[in-house]
């Protein structure tokens, strides 16, 4: 009896030391992880978290970066300014253009392009390799590339379309002109993007699936359109956000080849953003217009991020 | 439905005959089995028919007509893949609906074959989910009311339950059979699986190196195979073959001095005289290790081993072993004596592998 109440205490004992040991185990590990983690947590708070609280804590006050000493609390009214700022609903009004033609048309011909290359043969490789090309290439490059391009003097786009005897069009002059010029430049530069994505994506769809939708009398259209498409369209999907976010931020390229002009007509709301702060210096108002711009963006990628988790769930 | 005939079809990739001159006729109705080993051409027949794969030379006819020019899509086939071939992104009732709306079907006709393929398939639970949420057994039963909802000409299935556990599969094999049956669909099915031939077949077609090696029932299949291979690929455990050598007053097993004799094995008399070497098959059913000690011959025997109810012993002839059905008492502590039962000896032509009977050895 004694001498097994004396093992049951031991055994208590022992156990004890054990999950003593666990514990110390796992609170060492957790400061381990914390520890690895530290030095880009610290890095993603000071360059992103700081900025943007500071940015959100500007847009309320009346404040140029040029003289820090004035800076007045107005509570809402930088952003009560910008939304009923007729300039700016313009500058939305031509970044929505410029998204919806950038957008459409790489879709369009990427999901074309990436269809034609989903197959095998001699010489993809080094098809792949020339397309992947304007996408290294900095936005601003290609800006000025396609500004030359684009010259109305001697530019030789003008110089193909006159050797054909159509009249020379001023490309950057006019508003539309130079919108369609930028669609034209981002698509060039970007479809690849797609072309890419879409092919990896059509490719991974299995044999047997075209092999079943033959043999249950598909034609080749309706295997398209009710079986490539919709099984690649999570892939598709993600590349249209990421585009959609992207050309919705575009500045770079618009500083390079149009330079916001013809007057301030091909500005988009990043180019405003840009401008306001860093020409105007009115930066209270300029974080105000970042913020909204934030929002938005912010807004598709939550699309982004809520879609992906569901197709975890679903395949 | 319809006929499939098969006339002098040869299929090659490149230097790589996979079907070589296969002639065959399917009979409406008629449930077929292509068996035979890996790469032995039955699913390269099998897409042949599909019009997945090209005919090399040779013709496919549906009904007598030629389809060879036909594609897939045009030749009102319906087919299940060993592999899942569900479309991931459909629910199961747009998956098995999708034939139908592949060929501009009407919709109220849609809905009437829905229903009758749910009632047959007892699928009603399962109709709204996604491919991935089912077990694959249950995706296979997709595939399958997917292939017959539009009353194909044929039923082309290409191992559909190699992938699927063991306990379901039988159960699937059940349903199948009765469910051909019952549609009297005509049926070609691909297997290496020899008991899914056994059990379905009106009539197995077994390849062997890109021919037909033999064509009939699964009975005369078991009992009358017409060379080594096919004796040897039917039946499990396979069947034992055996060098026999002529000596005075019988039959030498090759690589023993053991002798089989006319009086003790009711040896025949043409295998006595046989021109040519021979080899007996006899398969492990029909090999015994008995406890009477002036029965049968006296073998090493190497070991022995239950399978279920049934207890199975090796012995060894020279070098190769062989196996036979333990019939001792347990417990009988004899070693046992081994018993060749003659209603079971297949002859084969030891240079050709064909098998031999009274009737050749003339």
């Amino acid at each position: 009896m004694a001498s097994s109440q004396t093992t049951t205490t031991e055994d208590r004992a022992a156990g004890h030391a054990r999950r003593q040991a666990e514990l110390r185990k796992r609170s060492s590990g957790r400061l381990m992880i914390f520890g690895f983690l530290s030095p880009s947590l610290a890095i993603l708070l000071f360059m992103v978290a700081y900025p943007i609280f500071s940015l959100i804590y500007y847009s309320f006050y009346n404040f140029s970066a040029l003289r820090q000493t004035t800076m007045k609390p107005v509570g809402l009214s930088n952003y009560t300014f910008l939304l009923s700022d007729p300039e700016l609903w313009q500058r939305f009004v031509f970044t929505g253009k410029f998204v919806f033609i950038c957008v459409t048309l790489q879709m369009l011909i990427g999901i074309f392009v990436g269809y034609q290359l989903q197959k095998n043969f001699r010489g993809r490789d080094i098809i792949f390799t020339l397309l992947m090309m304007p996408m290294m290439l900095s936005p601003v490059v290609v800006g000025f590339l396609w500004r030359y391009m684009l010259n109305s003097e001697w530019g030789i786009v003008n110089y193909l379309l006159s050797s054909v005897g159509l009249p020379k069009v001023d490309w950057l002059g006019q508003t539309n002109a130079a919108l369609w010029a930028a669609a034209a430049a981002d698509t060039w530069m970007w479809t690849p993007f797609i072309v890419l994505l879409a092919t990896a994506a059509f490719r991974g769809i299995p044999e047997t699936i075209y092999e079943a939708a033959e043999v249950d009398g598909a034609s080749p259209a309706y295997r398209f359109f009710r079986i490539t498409l919709p099984m690649s369209a999570p892939v598709l999907f993600i590349a249209l956000i990421l585009r959609l976010i992207d050309s919705f931020k575009q500045y770079d390229l618009f500083v390079a080849l149009t330079g916001g002009g013809p007057g301030s007509s091909t500005e988009t709301v990043s180019y405003a953003v840009a401008k306001t702060a860093f020409s105007y210096f009115y930066t209270g108002e300029a974080s105000a217009l970042a913020v909204i711009l934030l929002l938005i963006i912010t807004g598709l990628s939550m699309i982004l991020v809520r879609h992906l988790t569901k197709m975890g769930e679903k395949y | 439905m319809a006929e499939i005939s098969l006339r002098n079809l040869t299929i090659e990739f490149g230097d790589f005959k996979a079907v070589d001159d296969v002639s065959l006729t399917v009979k409406n109705g008629e449930f077929v089995v292509y068996l035979g080993p890996s790469g032995c051409g039955k699913t390269t027949t099998l897409r042949c028919i599909a019009g997945l794969v090209g005919a090399t030379s040779g013709d496919v006819l549906f009904d007598g007509v030629r389809v060879n020019d036909l594609s897939a899509s045009e030749r009102n086939i319906a087919m299940v893949f060993q592999f899942v071939s569900l479309y991931p992104h459909l629910r199961i009732k747009e998956n098995i609906v999708f034939p139908l709306k592949a060929r501009g079907v009407a919709k109220a006709e849609i809905a009437r074959k829905l229903d009758w393929v749910t009632e047959v398939f007892k699928l009603g639970d399962d109709l709204g989910r996604y491919p991935a949420a089912l077990p694959p057994g249950a995706r296979q039963k997709v595939a399958l009311a997917r292939a017959v909802i539009r009353d194909p000409a044929v039923l082309l299935l290409d191992e559909p339950l190699s992938a699927i556990d063991e306990q379901f599969r039988e159960e699937m094999r059940w349903e199948l059979g009765h469910l051909q049956r019952q549609l009297g669909v005509t049926t070609i099915y691909v297997t290496h699986d020899q008991r899914e031939a056994m059990s379905l077949a009106d009539r197995i077609v077994l390849m062997n190196n890109s021919r037909i090696v033999q064509v009939s029932v699964p009975d005369r299949m078991f009992f009358d195979p017409v060379d080594i291979f096919a004796g040897q690929f039917i039946g499990s455990p396979s069947m034992n073959l055996i060098d026999l050598e002529p000596v005075s007053g019988g039959l030498k097993l090759g690589g023993s001095d053991v002798t089989l004799t006319p009086e003790r094995e009711r040896l025949p008399q043409w295998a006595l005289s046989s021109a040519r070497p021979l080899k007996l098959g006899v398969r492990p059913i029909n090999v015994h290790l008995v406890d009477d000690p002036q029965a049968g011959v006296a073998l090493p025997v190497d070991d022995v081993f239950s399978v279920g109810r049934e207890r199975f012993f090796s012995f060894r002839i020279g070098d190769t072993i062989h196996q036979g059905v333990d019939k001792r008492r347990s417990n009988s502590g004899s070693e046992g004596r081994v018993h060749f039962d003659p209603d079971g000896f297949l002859f084969f032509d030891a240079q050709t592998g064909r098998r031999v009977g009274a009737e050749d050895a003339a």
